[in-house]
């Protein structure tokens, strides 16, 4: 085989062609395309939320509280008049704000501790591991609440406290792959040319545990929206008038029975969105599985 | 190495954990808050108030007095006292545990027999009907937040079609059992008091529906997967190849095999469980731990708070050991 005149061995397949592979599967997955396509939806909803949003989402207008969805209000008005629609569409700005924070804290957090600990391996790892053990033993949310609650609740607080909660994934992970790389033939080569711990570990050793890093966050994003919803919707997370989904369901608990859409389309948003991220870390998950590949 | 070694060094090890925990949960209590009287007397109370507070809840001494007592304290199963319910902690939590044991374990039945039996069903109909049916149904219960389902059925299950009993353990009117266990469905079943069962059963069903969903989905997943690895497996073609029969090959045959990576899902989901608790509770108004949590948190009493979440993570570490054990058991590869 020939690739631009030069001759390769069989078995070498060109980057272009694996692409395409990818695409080709990424495309025979039905399943994937609508993930794909609903958080696709979700961050465009984000980013023009302010243009085609209809009303304001935290003015007050008592006298059209708690009209039923129609056409001047596509979701209906909650209790203090404010229309549900605008919220919702609102919303998806705080969930992306809190995905993409979350994400980079805990998993640039949760990478530089993995690094060190299975880089230096020792003493250094023992200690960073057990610690992790300790966050380890408690369940997410309830660990996120506590640290929620003693922080005082509030948007920047729940994205603090999810992060201090989900960044031992992220650790493992990370060190799994930096004991494997440390001992690959270029990092002693590093070493013997008298490269520094520092050179060694920020220039050849994280940059190999990136990529398992990134695809875990893909997949966690749908559980970080639950986590932070189910913080709102306790009252231990964005607080009210913020229009954070989870608390939006929580303000129409009390009116559940006459007005059911103040709690059902919120929900539902959190629903669709988790939804379409995980079909879509499920898509991912397959595309990368050799059994499945071939 | 052997079972027994590893046992005592997982239990060595868990010893070292729940001390960390402790740590944890004494730092989230006492240095994270800048100010925990303000917050729990409103920050203009006078200082007179504000010091007699400080003395009483012992906060005037310094940090490092105050963890050494409160270890203490643990070890002598003394979690200090509710500020809102002026109970001791140990008692409030023995009250409200029993619930959230008796709600997790209804859902960790019904998803363990809903979970298999999806699994298996759609392991061996790869790609049918019940296969696809199986993959949505999967999907939506891992999607899908807890207190919103709660709210959903609620909404239509009570208030709609009263069909099934609404928030609580029991109907108000009705007398609960005589406690003994503090489980609603055992003691009615020990005191023979068969009206409460049946409503106790029946207030049950759709919280535990709820927790248990999401459990569910990820049981039928591991299941369906093993069992699709298991069924490839040489031995079962020659099982089928004797002329067994298929209905023999995949319960005899396979899913004996199947079922190891699902004991340890199963453990693994019962900490989804406890952490699902805490919003299923809420939205039920099932008055269990987890709800006891939430609302210490909401006005700040930090000795129910810490004695709480020190309980969940105990109860979640040991379920986590008991699994590894188990798996240990059945795996010896695992006794590493």
């Amino acid at each position: 085989m020939r690739i631009l005149g030069i001759p390769v061995p069989e078995s070498y397949k060109p980057m272009i062609e694996d692409l395409k592979h990818t695409m080709y599967l990424w495309r025979k997955s039905r399943l994937t395309m609508v993930g794909t396509i609903i958080v696709l939806a979700f961050l465009m909803v984000a980013i023009v939320a302010p243009f085609v949003a209809p009303y304001d989402p935290i003015e007050q207008n008592l006298k059209e509280k708690l009209l039923p969805p129609s056409r001047e209000h596509l979701f209906g008005t909650d209790q203090f008049g404010r229309d549900i629609f605008s919220r919702v569409l609102y919303g998806s700005r705080i969930a992306l704000w809190i995905i993409l924070l979350v994400s980079l804290i805990s998993g640039g957090v949760g990478t530089m501790i993995g690094v060190f600990s299975g880089y230096f391996g020792g003493i250094v790892d023992e200690i960073l591991m057990r610690i992790t053990d300790m966050f380890l033993a408690f369940p997410g949310l309830v660990l996120a609440m506590a640290f929620a609650a003693a922080m005082g609740p509030s948007l920047t607080n729940t994205i603090i406290a999810i992060s201090l909660v989900y960044w031992t994934r992220y650790a493992r992970l990370a060190r799994a792959e930096a004991m494997r790389v440390k001992n690959m033939e270029y990092i002693e080569a590093e070493k013997a040319i008298g490269a520094s711990h520092l050179r060694i570990i920020f220039l050849h050793v994280l940059p190999m545990c990136i990529s398992p890093v990134l695809v875990q966050l893909t997949l966690r994003m749908g559980t970080i929206i639950l986590t932070a919803a189910g913080l709102g919707f306790l009252g231990l997370g964005a607080q009210p008038p913020t229009p954070e989904w989870g608390a939006m369901v929580s303000d129409g608990r009390n009116y559940l029975v006459d007005q059911w859409w103040i709690s059902t389309f919120p929900g539902l948003a959190i629903a669709i969105v988790v939804l379409g991220f995980n079909l879509l870390g499920d898509g991912i998950r397959d595309m990368l599985d050799p059994r499945l590949r071939r | 190495m052997n079972l027994l070694n590893f046992i005592v060094r997982r239990l060595l090890l868990m010893v070292l954990v729940l001390f960390g925990v402790l740590c944890i949960v004494f730092i989230i209590a006492n240095v994270i808050p800048a100010d925990p009287i303000g917050a729990l007397l409103g920050g203009n109370a006078p200082p007179e108030v504000v010091d007699e507070y400080k003395k009483k809840l012992g906060l005037d001494k310094p940090l490092a007095e105050r963890f050494v007592s409160y270890l203490l304290g643990v070890l002598r199963g003394d979690l200090g006292v509710s500020f809102r319910t002026n109970r001791p902690v140990l008692e409030d939590i023995k009250k409200f545990f029993p619930a959230t044991m008796e709600l997790a374990i209804a859902a960790t039945i019904l998803s363990v027999i809903l979970g298999i039996w999806l699994g298996v069903a759609s392991a061996v109909n790869r790609n049918k009907g019940i296969d696809h049916f199986a993959r949505v149904f999967s999907i939506l219960g891992v999607s899908m937040p807890v207190f919103w389902t709660g709210l959903l059925l609620l909404l239509i299950f009570y208030y709609k079609l009263d069909i099934l009993p609404g928030p609580g353990r029991l109907d108000i009117f009705l007398t609960p059992p005589k406690r003994i266990t503090g489980s609603i469905v055992i003691d009615s079943l020990l005191t023979g008091n068969w009206e409460a069962l049946k409503n106790g059963l029946l207030h049950l069903i759709m919280p535990a529906f709820v927790l248990g969903y999401s459990a569910t989905a990820s049981i039928a997943r591991i299941t369906r997967a093993s069992m699709l690895d298991v069924l490839r497996q040489e031995y079962i073609t020659t099982a089928r190849s004797k002329g067994l029969e298929e209905r023999k090959v995949v319960r005899n045959h396979a899913l004996r095999n199947a079922l190891i990576p699902t004991v340890t899902i199963i453990g693994l989901t019962f900490g989804s469980l406890l952490e699902g608790a805490v919003l299923t509770e809420t939205v039920f108004s099932w008055p269990g731990l987890g709800r006891y949590i939430t609302n210490g948190y909401l006005v700040l009493d930090y000795p129910a708070v810490m004695g709480g979440t020190l309980y969940i993570a105990f109860i979640y570490s040991l379920v986590n050991l008991i699994v590894d054990i188990i798996y240990a058991f059945l795996d010896p590869r695992m006794r590493v």
